[in-house]
């Protein structure tokens, strides 16, 4: 099993989840984040005094899949969340060693 | 008067004027439509302090001190309107000599329902210049935003009316000297803004910039509100500006007319050096150029045609911006909400510019001609010059001497880093604005 936490821009988010959901993926999990990487920041003036805003709107997207399903969900991800320009975002894969699902109380394989 | 008593005689003044002379044709008659105008001339100027300016400034601040702001602008209103009723209109508008009022007309003395400013009842007159002698303390507390003690601000504004306000107010408006010189000041370019400018200016000086001046970022935290504030200070300088004929006339039209323009005018020059400068224009920009068109029209606005005013809110939002600029990037002077270059140098501006717009020799340009006495446009600009340097240098001096005595009296005129770092809502009012 696999953890996929991808950070994309806001714009994108319904692209993704669509592109998701053609592959099978039942469920996601969506926060509102902030930060930056390549791109820095942007700068903002109020009447001529200049502020760096290093912490751009982004959304993290965490998901939870099998292993099988790896390649096929950062492609379906990369394929709907690109634009080619700089801030388009990053995608980490980990080992999750352990789900449960609450209301059944399944675990692993049957729990993703 | 009743009505009926009223009508009578408008309509029978033109005729028995002409049988019984001037004395009974000099005779000032009381006017329904003047009076309603300046009604609601005097709504329309307060609505530019409450909620205008608390909302214009409120969103300027950060969140932490967004109720400080509001309640500095209601607290000053409240205050400013009952000093104004028992001394400041005294001070400004009774005979006195050529520097300042007297105590005459203290607590409206010897002033009933029937006693005439002119042709409307004094006491609507002395509740207009109320809402004037309310705006323009409120103006000044952009400079300390923030950061100052709520009793300073409190001691501050009440001292500077009486001693600031009053006697400018008198020597431009009230008879005094300046009036005799033929000083033009329409609706306060002197009077208000260049007063409210320097106080301001003079604030930020005293109590030093806001712990992260230049070094963090300081930003607006509701420009929405600022906008919405913006629109109201626009909608009531018409009361302003219009106001300041004292009738319902031509003159008032054509001030109307004029300060709208040059608000416009402003608004668009300010938008567009931002457009050209930086690729973008900014909505903060937009209605800083307006308040800068207004600012610098309002001294000259009854004096100047409509396209005189178009090129006085060009000047006006050109001048500002790079004002702006470089009061704060080359001078690092913490004005917090930019009060000098927007209110002070518009003031100083438009100060200068009535005496020269107010020309009928400039074509399609001209205005309604100079002051009695004053025969040159060199004449004109000299009395304005000069009302501009002793407003500035008496505001200055005044308004120092008052922060330095207030210091002492209060121990300290702002709040310890401490408190300024948590934010004057909770640490002076022991609320917050948002529980979002």
């Amino acid at each position: 099993m696999k953890l996929i936490t991808a950070i994309i821009k806001p714009f994108k988010i319904d692209d993704v989840r669509e592109a998701l959901t053609q592959l099978g993926i039942h469920g996601m999990t969506v926060t509102e984040v902030r930060g930056f990487g390549r791109q820095k920041g942007h700068t903002e003036l109020y009447r001529g005094a200049e502020y760096a805003v290093d912490f751009l709107p982004k959304m993290k997207l965490e998901i939870a899949i099998l292993d099988e399903q790896e390649d096929a969900v950062i492609e379906a991800i990369i394929e709907a969340a690109h634009t080619g320009k700089v801030g388009d975002g990053k995608i980490f894969v980990t080992q999750l060693e352990q789900v449960v699902r609450v209301r059944t109380k399944e675990e692993g394989v049957d729990a993703v | 008067m009743t009505f009926a008593n009223t009508l009578l005689r408008l309509v029978l003044l033109p005729a028995l004027s002409g049988f019984t002379g001037s004395a009974f044709a000099d005779e000032v008659q009381f006017s329904g439509a003047n009076t309603a105008w300046i009604l609601s001339s005097s709504a329309l100027v307060l609505l530019m302090t409450l909620p205008g300016l608390a909302l214009f400034y409120g969103g300027l601040v950060r969140s932490k001190n967004v109720l400080s702001i509001l309640m500095q602008c209601f607290s000053i209103a409240a205050i400013a309107s009952v000093l104004w009723f028992v001394l400041g209109y005294s001070l400004a508008f009774s005979e006195g000599n050529g520097f300042i009022g007297d105590f005459s007309k203290a607590l409206l003395a010897g002033i009933d329902r029937d006693s005439l400013f002119g042709d409307i009842p004094e006491p609507l007159f002395m509740l207009f210049q109320m809402t004037f002698a309310v705006i323009t303390p409120a103006l000044i507390i952009g400079g300390f935003a923030e950061r100052m003690k709520f009793s300073a601000v409190l001691v501050f504004s009440a001292a500077w009316l009486l001693l600031v306000y009053a006697p400018i107010t008198h020597w431009v408006w009230g008879g005094g000297w300046l009036a005799q010189m033929g000083l033009y000041d329409f609706a306060g370019g002197t009077v208000v803004h260049i007063t409210a400018g320097v106080a301001a200016l003079v604030a930020a000086k005293v109590l030093g910039p806001r712990k992260g001046f230049l070094n963090s970022a300081i930003m607006p935290h509701n420009l929405t509100m600022t906008v919405t504030g913006a629109g109201l200070l626009w909608v009531g300088w018409f009361g302003f500006n219009g106001g300041s004929a004292l009738g319902a006339n031509g003159t008032a039209a054509m001030a109307i007319l004029a300060t709208h323009l040059a608000a416009s005018m402003g608004a668009i020059t300010w938008a567009g050096i931002e457009w050209y400068k930086f690729g973008k224009a900014s909505a903060l920009g937009i209605v800083t150029g307006m308040v800068a068109g207004l600012g610098t029209i309002t001294p000259a606005s009854g004096y100047v045609g409509p396209a005189g005013a178009i090129v006085i809110g060009l000047l006006g939002g050109i001048v500002c911006f790079f004002s702006t600029v470089y009061i704060k990037q080359k001078l690092k002077i913490d004005d917090s909400l930019d009060v000098f270059p927007v209110h002070g140098v518009g003031g100083i501006l438009g100060t200068l510019l009535a005496g020269i717009f107010s020309s009928t020799q400039l074509g399609i340009f001209s205005g309604y001609g100079f002051a009695e006495g004053n025969e040159t446009m060199l004449e004109q600009l000299s009395v304005q010059a000069i009302g501009v340097v002793a407003t500035f240098a008496y505001t200055a001096i005044v308004s120092w001497l008052l922060f330095v005595i207030i210091g002492k009296l209060l121990g300290g005129l702002r709040v310890s880093t401490e408190k300024e770092v948590n934010g004057l809502d909770i640490s002076e009012h022991e609320e917050s604005g948002y529980s979002l």
